[in-house]
Order: structure tokens, then C-alpha cells, then sequence
């Protein structure tokens, strides 16, 4: 019988798997040195919140891989030997596949900065740094203060975890204004504010410069590059991105760039091994998508498509509309099709923005300027249809459609304001030349 | 998961800690309660009225001001931080002391209620004395255990109910639908009834109707007294009864088909009232895994089989006891019930068989041979005899399902098993509702493409013990039996994927099953399996 090893229990790795378990009989492992069962990655700032407990981020009981007949394996991979067909752990025990999905994951970036290695200093991706920040940050008392490096969605995460055990937190962002190199201006200013109420000391245009030991080889301040001003503190947060987790796989052979050259079939330069998920690395970008993309959903589709392969049907990844969603503290974010922050954008991208005047929502619209077509949508505080903004998006609507629909695309819960008459009147004023 | 515990302070950290105003509301919340045991202790106030008064006020206040000092200064959201870490909110010392406390104060209310100062003759005395000049003031009558607890509990309902409005301020569907619960608590389950005793006279007397408690929740509301009540009482009493027999047959059907069971469960019911606005800071322990899903369906259908058999006892035993009374005989009664439960079998099976699960078909047939071979053996029998004496069964139940079951287990518990114990495993009518909702309804939850994360709030914050997430993730509908449409699922969830929707019949089970961002003929291989 076929043997399936899978390196990596997360998304990816354990959607591959059931779906090969869906269409056959193969042997199946997946191989984890993380945790000895699949929880949402996702949710780790909940356990640190008290929201959840380690248990209810796991999405299948524990029975259910025994049911399924998927064989879990906790170990870490030292070496792939893709010629011999075997893998290697840092034990020493080898493992022979027939066929080998990578599934790894990512781990923090790192920059080169002094100190980052010292004691107390830490990025947010693995359970073990959920373990390490418990460990160093549980409460006010022993982390009198801790200072977060980098401004996206993990290092906006770190400090509202932080924030909730009154641990007060600098946001050192390399950026003028947080994440404003994905987000436009209006939306990317009102996170600001939205931040600072939430008692986050936010430090814009802000580098890091060094994170200073102290006696013990443990961080005691970092150091702010633009200013010199040293920042006393007990934790220090990496948050600037994440990259793909390969170091293991430098001596296989296997085509790596900053993770796992694949193609379109998530096949690798050996027959049999695919890679998937945040550690894939397509040679050719997916149209405007990234040549790596982190993000949740993908590495589940890109485990539904492998699946399909290993079981007989040779199934090209190919992702529809780009989406995604976060939540910015109390903002939640909502994003369908492509909207692109004034550093990105095109120059025939134009956009429509509304905020609402308490300032926790707000939207924005790209259109095509010269032809009046729907680009894509932000929403931060308004929930909205994926399915909706899916079709409008295939069918190539006009903005002027979407925002005379708009209502037909909310999501929010029943008996919620609505905006849609305020959002279509504001971007009747502002696009009344273009429109008539 | 290895926490390393290094804070010795007494009150904790944040968020477990307390602020100075959450101190002071305790204090005062307490003090409320401690003159309610001190009476308890048969210390004789002297004024009853006023200390009654400052007793309830100071309950009431210490709780909506200790929801002040939690909520206020917070920015509207979701207020989840720290309760796996707080005792009373995860199992710990308090949680059980809490669950002990109010199981004990079940068993005195339900089993020896002369400890609260009931007295069989004469003036009552502690608890219930002090309760006394409310329910003189509002009935004329003096107190019993019951208006004690009905007060408490509309007191809780009201200052929790408080709470959970400045908890979910941001959340216009939990606001309306708590507001309900304290409406229809406080006017149709406390004051209604009370006023209606006032009416009642030599001539006239209603029973206590709580008219938004529909049988079988309200399993007695058929008994013989209560019928003679009612009909003795004239046109209103009249109007009374067939109130609530259209309850039950017209009115639940038409809201449940058109909203759900959240009509009911968790916008009017009492029991739900609780859960959702006391019982708030417990809903996320209930237990989520299969197994006990199992447990549910078996436990709650069995019940209703329980309260379905034991009600045609008790009504087939006093119109057979006095045939000239009642216009129906218990023939007709009997062999009526037959045909209904037998039609009503026949239509679901008939439409709807494919969507029960092979053990819901077990279950459903084997449940309607026991009902009509009760019916069969009663009828043809001829005696008073229904297999089993009526009284006891009507005695069994009260004792089981009524007392220990709704009561001492379903809300003595709900620190430990969480908040909808009663309403998920044991109520006959949620029972009922549930067997429409899944079958006959416009109500779903409905999922968002493809944005699910798999995170688990929705699952853990479940009071009925759903696992949303395994339908959120799939991106199917959830149309469960269970699901009382708190909506808490959906204003947990971080990325906006569940919405209570109210929509057409079709599709409504499968839903949209292709998850959404993925290239269509990938989606028909994986839909296909």
C-alpha cells in the first residue's frame, strides 16, 4: 500500500490528508514535532486570552484520526533523502514514503538585529511560542513592559494579547502608518487611533535598532533606531512577517527559494514530493497573489488540489478571487478581490472611501478608472458576503452596480444599522462625473 | 500547557483581578443576599417590607454595578478575556462552590421547603415571611416557596439580564432579545399571574398561569385542577384553556416554522431567560463532543416521550372519572391522541425521511410503538390503569423531570456543565421545537464561503453544545435541532462567518457546500466525496 508522509499537522498538512483519506486507502502519516494533534493556529491568541483553552482550538476530536485511519507521528524531521524515498529524524530513526507532502509551515523573521536571539525575545507562530510567552510575559508583574517589532496582523495580535493581562506594550512599525503598505490611508489611520485607544503606546516609522542583554543574556530594553531612545523592557515581540520554515530540507536536493519551488501542481523538482502551504514558493506568482502566500485558507486549498493529484486526478492549484479577513482589536476586516494601498497601486486604480463617523468602520472600493470596473473591497466593522462579492467579481460588475447592490452583499446580524444608503449617497457625491 | 504559575498575590492578575468598583459591587451584592439568609436563620426583621426592599435593591445594584465596573470603561466588543482563568468562570473553587450553593437551594426549595419558613398552618416564617409584604402587596396573598423563588429569579433575570446588554452592547440582536426575556420574565411569568389571583374569587379562580409557559414545559398545565379552574371560571378561564392548547398546537408551529425556535428558547422562555442572562458567564462549559450530542438526542426525546404519555394519563384518568363534566370522554381523548401522534409520524416520515439519521428513525419508531402501545393497553384495558397508575407517573415526573432535572441539575449545575443543561438534554418542549426546527423551518445559520479559520469561539461559546466550527469550516449550514438562536456564535467569531438567517425551505440543510476561493471543477472533485 502507498505511503502518504505528510511533515506538518497544520492546515495544509491535515486537510491533504483527509481528502486523500476521502478519495482512497492509502497509508497515510503526518509527521509533527508542534503538538501531538491539529489546532487552529489561528486561535493561539485565544488561549493566551483565556477565551479558549488548548482543547477547543482543536477542530477533530481526538479519536477522530484513529477513525480515519491517519497515522500521527510526533517528531521532527532532520533531513530528506528524496532519492533513496526516506526521511530522517533528528533521533535518528529514518522513515521510507512513497510519496512526501511538505507541509512545514513557517517560522518568524528575523532580521539580523543584535540581540535578537537573547532570552525573552520571541515571535508568534508555534504553540511553543505560545508556551515561551507564557513563560516570560504571564502577567504585569514579571513582564513590567514589553515592546513589539513589526506592524501586521501577528504583531497587531501580540498586543492585544498583551494588553489583556495589562502588560503595557510599545509597537515599534517600520511603516508611516500601520500596515499602510497593504492598506490605504483612510483605513490604514483609523487603526491608528483605533490602537492608541486601546492604550497601546504605537510608534510609527520606528525601527529597531538592538535589544540590549542584560547580565543574564536576557533582553532588558531595545534600542529605536530613528531615535536612539532606549525602551526598557521584559519581552520583546517579533512580529515583522513570517518565512518559510526549510532549513531542514538545505541538503535535499529539492529546489528551494525562500520555500519550496513548486508549479502549478504544488510538485516540487522530484516526482513525489509537493509542497503546500505557508512554505510553497510558486515560481510564477498566481496572479496578483504572492509567490508565498501565509494565509489560512490557501494552504487548505492547496491541500484539496494535491489530494485530487495523489489520488489520480492531476488537479492544477488554482485560487478564484483573492479574500481574506482579520481582526484588528475590537475592527473586524473583511477584504474581497484587490484593493491596494497607495504604495501599490496602479495608476488606473481608484478608489471610493467611506468611514462612519464613530471611527471603528469604514470601506473602500477600487475601480478600474477607465473602465468603471469593480476592483475589489475593504471593510473594516461590516460584515460582508464572500459568496456575493465572489460572484460580482467572476461576472466583472461596475462599482456603480456594487454600490447600488451593496446591501445585498451584508452579512452583519440581524437588526444591525445598515450604511448602505449613506455609503451609496457619499459615493454618488464624490463620483457623480463618472458615474453619469 | 505547561503555565507556570509565579503570581502569589491573592486576587490574581489581570484579567482576573477585580477592580476597586467590582469590590464594592460585591460587597453590596452580597449584603443584599446576606439580610435574604439571615431571615433564612429566623432573624425576625422588623420591617419586612423595607428590608425586603433593600435586600432586593442591594442584589440588584451590586450586580448591575458590578457589570458597570467591568464594562464601562471597555470599548464595545467581545468580553471574553480571562474567563478560562477565572474560578468561577472555569470550574474552579468558586464554580463549585457557587454550583453547590444554588444545588442546595433547589433541594430546600423543591423538597423541604419549611427550611425557607413555609408553614402549613398559620404565618410563615424566615425567608419566605420576609418575602411577605410583596405578595400581599401584589396578590393580597401571603408568600409561598414559590413567589420567593419567582422573585429571586425575575431579580436575576433583570440585573444579569443588565450585564449581558452592557456585555453585547455592540450587538443589536443580543440587546432586543435579552430585553425580551426581561419583559415577558418580569410581566407574564411574575406580575401577570399575581394580579390574576387578585381577580379570583369564590366564584372565580384561576389557577397560576404563566401564560408564555406552554406545555409540556409546563407539564401540569392540563391537570385536573387546573381545568376545573379554568373552566369553572367562566369565558376567561374558557379563553384561558384554549390558550393554551393553541399554544402548543397553532402558535408554536407558525413562529417556530417562520424564526426558529429562538421565538421561544431564547427570546420568551424563562428557563432559557436564565441561562442566557445568569447562566451567560457558564455557556462556554458545555460539553461539545459527539458523544454527548448522542446523549442529547436520546435523553431529550425520551423525556418528551415521558411527558406525552404521562399527560394523556392524567387527562384520560379524571375524563374518565367523571364523564358528565367534561364534553369529551376518554375514548375520543384516546383514541384522538392515537391518530395524531399516528399522522403526525406518518407526514415526517412521509416528507422528510431522508433527512433523519438511520438512529433518528430507530428512535422515532421505536418512541411511537411504546406511546400507542400505552394508548392501546390503556383503551383496551378499560382501567384506570395506564400500565402504570396516572398519579404516578404524573408524580415521577414532577419529581424527575420538574424538580431534579429543570431544577437541582439544570441550574444547580450551571457552573460546572454550563448554562443550557436543562434546555439541551431535558425540556419536552425545546424537544418539540427542535424536531420542527430541523424539519420544518426557515431558520439556519448560515456560514461565509470560504473566511472560516477554524479558531473554535463559536464552538466554545456554544451554550447547546453545537460544534459550529465543523459546519463553519466546511462552509455547510447549521440547522440543528438544538440551536436555541442565542446568536452568540456569530458575534464571537473574529472573521464574520455566521449570520441567523431566516429563508427559503430549499437547500436550506445542504447549504452552499463549495467553499468558496477555490477554482470551481477542484470544488466539484472534493464536493463529489
Amino acid at each position: 500500500m502507498e505511503h502518504i508522509v505528510i511533515i506538518g499537522n497544520g492546515i495544509s498538512g491535515v486537510t491533504v490528508a483527509r481528502h486523500i483519506r476521502k478519495r482512497s486507502n492509502k497509508r497515510i502519516t503526518i509527521i509533527s514535532a508542534e503538538t501531538d494533534y491539529f489546532f487552529s493556529r489561528t486561535a493561539l491568541m485565544y488561549i493566551y486570552m483565556g477565551h479558549m483553552k488548548y482543547e477547543h482550538t482543536k477542530p477533530y476530536e481526538d479519536s477522530f484520526w484513529k477513525k480515519n485511519r491517519i497515522d500521527l507521528k510526533k517528531g521532527f524531521v532532520s533531513e530528506v533523502k528524496p532519492k533513496d524515498k526516506k526521511i530522517i529524524f533528528n533521533d535518528g530513526e529514518e522513515m521510507a514514503f512513497d510519496k512526501l507532502i511538505i507541509a512545514v509551515g513557517s517560522k518568524s523573521n528575523k532580521f539580523g538585529w543584535p540581540g535578537q536571539d537573547l532570552e525573552g525575545v520571541r515571535g508568534l507562530y508555534a504553540f511553543q511560542d505560545l508556551e515561551y510567552l507564557e513563560q516570560f510575559a504571564p502577567n504585569k508583574t514579571v513582564c513590567k513592559k514589553a515592546v513589539i517589532v513589526g506592524g501586521g496582523l501577528i504583531g497587531i495580535e501580540l498586543a492585544e494579547m498583551l494588553s489583556t493581562r495589562k502588560i503595557p506594550v510599545t509597537f515599534l512599525v517600520r511603516e508611516s502608518s500601520f500596515w499602510n503598505g497593504v492598506l490605504p490611508k483612510g483605513e490604514s489611520e483609523m487603526l491608528n487611533r483605533h490602537i492608541k485607544s486601546h492604550h497601546i503606546d504605537l510608534r510609527l516609522s520606528s525601527n529597531l535598532k538592538e535589544i540590549v542583554s542584560d547580565e543574564n543574556g536576557k533582553a532588558k530594553a531595545v534600542i529605536v533606531e530613528e531615535t536612539g531612545e532606549e525602551i526598557p523592557c521584559d519581552f520583546v515581540g517579533l512580529t515583522a512577517g513570517v518565512t518559510p520554515n526549510i532549513d531542514f530540507l538545505k541538503s535535499s536536493e529539492i529546489e528551494l527559494g525562500r520555500g519550496v519551488k513548486v508549479n502549478r501542481y504544488l510538485e516540487t523538482n522530484f516526482d513525489d514530493i509537493y509542497a503546500i502551504g505557508d512554505c510553497a514558493e510558486q515560481y510564477q506568482p498566481i496572479g496578483n497573489r504572492r509567490a508565498i502566500e501565509a494565509v489560512w485558507y490557501t494552504g487548505r486549498m492547496m491541500g484539496e488540489t494535491v489530494a485530487q493529484t495523489i489520488c489520480g486526478t492531476k488537479t492544477e492549484y488554482k485560487p478564484g478571487h483573492w479574500f481574506n479577513s482579520a481582526k484588528f482589536f475590537d475592527i473586524e476586516y473583511q477584504t474581497y478581490g484587490w484593493v491596494n494601498s497607495e504604495r501599490n497601486k496602479k495608476e488606473n486604480e481608484i478608489h471610493f472611501h467611506w468611514k462612519h463617523k464613530d471611527d471603528t468602520k469604514c470601506i473602500t472600493v477600487a475601480t478600474d478608472r477607465d473602465s468603471g470596473a469593480f476592483l475589489g473591497i475593504n471593510t473594516f466593522g461590516i460584515r460582508m458576503k464572500h459568496e456575493i462579492f465572489d460572484r460580482w467579481l467572476t461576472e466583472e460588475k461596475s462599482t456603480d452596480y456594487v454600490m447600488q447592490h451593496l446591501s445585498k452583499a451584508n452579512f452583519d446580524p440581524e437588526f444591525y444599522a445598515t450604511f448602505e444608503n449613506e455609503i451609496l449617497s457619499a459615493y454618488t457625491n464624490q463620483f457623480q462625473t463618472i458615474s453619469s | 500547557m505547561s503555565t507556570v504559575q509565579r503570581d502569589m498575590s491573592l486576587t490574581g492578575q489581570p484579567p482576573k483581578s477585580l477592580n476597586g468598583l467590582q469590590k464594592v459591587a460585591t460587597v453590596l451584592g452580597l449584603s443584599g443576599l446576606m439580610i435574604i439568609l439571615l431571615a433564612g436563620f429566623n432573624l425576625n426583621f422588623p420591617n419586612k417590607g423595607l428590608w425586603l426592599t433593600i435586600s432586593l435593591v442591594a442584589l440588584t445594584a451590586g450586580i448591575i454595578l458590578f457589570a458597570k465596573a467591568t464594562y464601562a470603561n471597555t470599548q464595545e466588543g467581545i468580553k471574553n478575556d480571562g474567563v478560562w482563568f477565572k474560578s468561577i468562570s472555569s470550574r474552579g473553587f468558586w464554580a463549585w462552590i457557587a454550583g453547590l450553593s444554588l444545588t442546595g437551594f433547589y433541594i430546600i426549595l423543591y423538597f423541604f421547603p419549611q427550611f425557607l419558613g413555609l408553614r402549613s398552618e398559620g404565618a410563615n416564617t424566615g425567608i419566605i415571611a420576609l418575602f411577605d409584604p410583596l405578595s400581599r402587596l401584589l396578590s393580597g396573598n401571603q408568600a409561598s416557596q414559590w413567589f420567593v423563588y419567582g422573585t429571586l429569579y425575575t431579580v436575576a433575570i433583570f440585573a444579569f439580564g443588565v450585564k449581558f446588554i452592557w456585555k453585547y452592547r455592540h450587538n443589536r440582536y443580543e440587546k432586543l432579545r435579552t430585553i425580551s426575556v426581561m419583559f415577558f420574565q418580569t410581566a407574564f411569568a411574575f406580575l401577570i399571574p399575581e394580579f390574576m389571583a387578585r381577580l379570583n374569587s369564590e366564584s372565580f379562580n384561576l389557577p397560576y398561569y404563566d401564560l408564555k409557559n406552554i406545555w409540556p414545559l409546563n407539564y401540569y398545565n392540563f391537570e385536573q385542577y387546573r381545568v376545573d379552574s379554568f373552566i369553572s371560571s367562566g369565558d376567561v378561564g374558557l379563553a384561558l384553556l384554549i390558550f393554551g392548547v393553541i399554544s402548543i398546537f397553532v402558535i408554536t408551529p407558525i413562529l417556530t416554522y417562520k424564526y426558529g425556535k429562538r421565538w421561544y428558547c431564547s427570546w420568551v422562555c424563562g428557563c432559557g431567560g436564565l441561562a442566557e442572562t445568569a447562566g451567560d458567564s457558564f455557556r462556554h462549559l458545555s460539553d461539545k463532543s459527539e458523544f454527548a450530542w448522542k446523549v442529547e438526542r436520546w435523553v431529550i426525546h425520551s423525556v418528551l416521550v415521558f411527558v406525552i404519555v404521562m399527560t394523556t394519563a392524567v387527562i384520560s384518568t379524571y375524563l374518565g372519572y367523571d364523564s358528565e363534566k367534561y364534553w369529551l370522554t376518554k375514548d375520543v381523548f384516546l383514541i384522538g391522541v392515537a391518530v395524531f401522534l399516528a399522522l403526525l409520524f406518518g407526514v415526517i416520515w412521509f416528507f422528510k425521511k431522508e433527512e433523519l439519521k438511520q438512529d433518528a428513525r430507530y428512535g422515532a419508531i421505536g418512541y411511537l410503538v411504546i406511546v400507542l402501545s400505552f394508548i392501546v393497553i390503556h383503551y383496551a384495558s378499560g382501567s384506570k390503569l395506564f400500565f402504570f397508575e396516572a398519579e404516578t407517573l404524573r408524580k415521577s415526573y414532577g419529581f424527575l423531570i420538574g424538580a431534579v432535572f429543570s431544577g437541582v441539575i439544570g441550574t444547580g449545575f450551571y457552573p460546572i456543565f454550563g448554562s443550557r443543561v436543562w434546555c439541551r438534554f431535558g425540556c419536552p418542549m425545546a424537544a418539540i421545537l427542535g424536531l420542527q426546527q430541523r424539519l420544518f423551518s426557515k431558520f439556519r445559520i448560515t456560514t461565509n464561503g470560504g473566511q472560516c479559520i477554524s479558531c473554535g469561539n463559536c464552538s466554545t461559546y456554544c451554550e447547546m453544545g453545537i460544534d459550529v466550527r465543523a459546519y463553519a469550516q466546511k462552509g455547510e449550514n447549521i440547522v440543528r435541532a438544538s440551536c436555541v438562536g442565542c446568536g452568540i456564535c456569530s458575534a464571537v467569531c473574529p472573521r464574520g462567518v455566521l449570520k441567523l438567517e431566516n429563508g427559503p425551505l430549499e437547500n436550506r440543510i445542504q447549504g452552499n457546500e463549495i467553499l468558496l476561493g477555490n477554482d470551481v471543477d477542484l470544488m466539484k472533485y472534493v464536493n463529489n466525496n
